[in-house]
């Protein structure tokens, strides 16, 4: 872990870490040397740890005063709202988070795919932040339950129905789900149970997350390997804490925006109506970070076929790196690349959109064609790509353009390798 | 050279692996199954109704295990309508018949099968229900006809226990 041997100042601090090394690993954290043209889309990594703490401080608080029961936990979400000293803050922090929460983790991610940094030799940070992914939607699936209004209980049938797709067991684990036939008590208590554990799951990803981040060090905006530490790099504080706590600053502006302004924006109405088992509200969705996955899911006729295809546009980022042929990380250099990059963005927004609307006509063609497109991108486009897409030259360092020359000595090598492509 | 040997060792591994195996699922499977329906909720497993003040055309929902039942005394169209239908037609074949035992009386579970949705009475193609969730359609019978759900509409047990009270369960 650490590049060079630290030895604390102080006795006492020698004596301590001697048996526990808790400063080396601060120094190496603090010391750790940084590229130093990582932009501004680099700090949502800052940004995701803020929002998961938040939710677990203002959650713990929540849980407090919340009742997972059936009869009581509507009213006491109400309780909370008008009751509880600063009940109504702390709760739209909580619900507003899950939303920002999302809003970082899709920056975070788009991130990676334009600049590459899912690709060798980061595969592993790439596959565990994909099952942090997985672990928030499960989180914020069954957080949404927690209030037991409408939109809770409707959303909480049809998720778990998805389960009854599998063929034989299904129905059986449906059940086992709900610990009834439908959803009820028993199966509030067991979400609300769920929703404490998983953040704290998250919390041991992130710090494996991070860690294996350390390992080979940031991917950059131009995606070569860097020497470290070198010209090319910085240490981690105080020049990547300021930068990143600015970024953090800014996002709090937006994050205020909601909590203070428009708290119910991103909530749906139905939800302050009480849980109904009898009446079904005329149009479920989800929440908006979950609607493009809505949208495949729909745009299948067939059950079962339409689940697995929704699962699969999840997993198949787990493949990212291996379905991605090219050996040029950044989308810099890929001048073809680039246009597919900003046709999936686009195809994703779009997919959201028609999330959110009825499954009829024209927006179920147009979520037909966006899901096909969304599978194209990942299993024809980005394989061939790798192959047949002429490359812009990558320069040796990060210096190189402006200084000349290279501290790098093994990008400089690779050159002509990646230029021939 | 130590064949003997290593024999003995394989099954005293092979022994160990099994007797631990058994005991990991004794331990695991309490924990699994605690989230199974629980006595008390198998208790509720049966339910009356009166319906005696139910006009023909009419729908009431009840609560069954936690799910709406719908019961629809149904008109004479729309019964001739759901006897009509030739089963190549049908998703899910079923005959009329078979669903609804008296013709007049349509018991079924209100719950779309599809994702579980509670359907709308008297609305869709089919002057059945419509689901509202994902747009499936189904007849005057409860039967799917168009939309995502793979089946009809289930059929509950339930019987007359006297001319007025339907006992679903």
């Amino acid at each position: 872990m650490s590049e060079h041997e630290y030895i604390p100042k102080s006795k006492v601090g020698k004596w301590f870490n001697d048996r526990l090394p808790l400063l080396t690993l601060a120094n190496h954290l603090t010391d750790y040397p940084t590229p130093k043209n990582l932009n501004y889309w680099w700090t949502f990594g800052g940004i995701l740890t803020f929002c998961l703490i938040t939710q677990i401080v203002t959650g713990l608080v929540l849980a407090m005063h919340y009742i997972a029961h059936a009869d009581m936990a509507f009213e006491s979400v109400e309780h909370i709202m008008r009751d509880v000293n600063y009940g109504w803050l702390i709760r739209y922090i909580h619900a507003n988070g899950a939303s920002m929460f999302f809003l970082a983790v899709y920056i975070h991610i788009f991130r990676s795919l334009f600049y590459g940094s899912y690709k060798s030799p980061r595969e592993i940070i790439w596959i565990i932040g994909i099952i942090i992914y997985l672990l928030m939607m499960a989180a914020a699936f069954l957080g949404y339950v927690l209030p037991w209004g409408q939109m809770s209980f409707w959303g909480a049938t049809v998720i778990t129905n998805l389960f009854s797709a599998i063929p034989l067991v299904g129905e059986g684990i449906v059940t086992w789900l709900w610990g009834g036939y439908s959803v009820d008590n028993p199966t509030l208590t067991r979400f609300f149970t769920l929703h404490y554990l998983i953040p704290f799951l998250i919390l041991g990803l992130v710090v494996l997350h991070i860690w294996a981040l350390h390992v080979p060090g940031n991917n950059n905006p131009i995606g070569i390997d860097i020497k470290k530490p070198s010209k090319d790099t910085v240490p981690f504080h105080p020049y990547i804490v300021i930068k990143d706590g600015f970024a953090l600053l800014m996002f709090m502006i937006v994050f205020a925006f909601f909590v203070f302004y428009t708290p119910n924006i991103l909530g749906h109405a139905d939800n302050y109506i009480e849980a109904n088992p009898l009446v079904t509200p005329a149009h479920i969705v989800p929440e908006w970070y979950l609607l493009p996955f809505y949208a495949i899911l729909r745009s299948v006729p067939d059950k079962l076929l339409g689940v697995i295809a929704m699962l699969s546009a999840i997993f198949i980022l787990a493949a990212l790196p291996w379905l991605d042929t090219s050996k040029i990380r950044s989308a810099v250099f890929r001048p073809l690349f680039r246009q597919f990059y900003w046709i999936l963005v686009a195809d994703v927004l779009i997919l959201g959109y028609v999330g959110a609307m009825p499954a009829e006509g024209l927006y179920l063609l147009i979520a037909r064609i966006a899901t096909a497109y969304y599978f194209i991108h990942f299993l024809v486009i980005l394989p061939v790509l790798g192959f047949k897409e002429r490359t812009i030259p990558v320069p040796l360092s990060i210096t190189e353009p402006i200084l000349g020359g290279s501290p790098n000595l093994a990008t400089a090598k690779n050159k002509d390798s990646l230029i021939n492509q | 050279m130590a064949e003997k040997k290593t024999k003995r060792r394989d099954f005293l591994f092979t022994a160990t692996y099994a007797v631990g195996a058994v005991g990991v699922g004794a331990v695991v499977w309490p924990m699994i199954d605690q989230m199974n329906p629980d006595a008390s909720v198998k208790a509720l497993a049966s339910t009356e109704v009166d319906v005696s003040s139910l006009n023909r055309g009419k729908t009431i929902t009840v609560l069954w295990r936690g799910k709406p039942v719908f019961i629809r005394r149904r008109t004479q169209e729309e019964i001739a309508e759901a006897k009509s239908v030739k089963m190549e037609e049908l998703k899910h074949p079923e005959k009329d018949e078979d669903r609804a035992k008296d013709p007049e009386w349509l018991v079924m579970l209100g719950v779309c099968t599809h994702l579980g949705c509670v359907p709308l009475d008297q609305k869709g193609d089919y002057n059945g229900w419509f689901c509202p969730c994902h747009g499936s359609h189904y007849d005057t019978s409860g039967r799917i006809r168009k939309g995502p759900a793979p089946t009809n509409m289930e059929i509950p047990e339930y019987k007359f226990v006297d001319a007025n009270t339907i006992k679903i369960g």
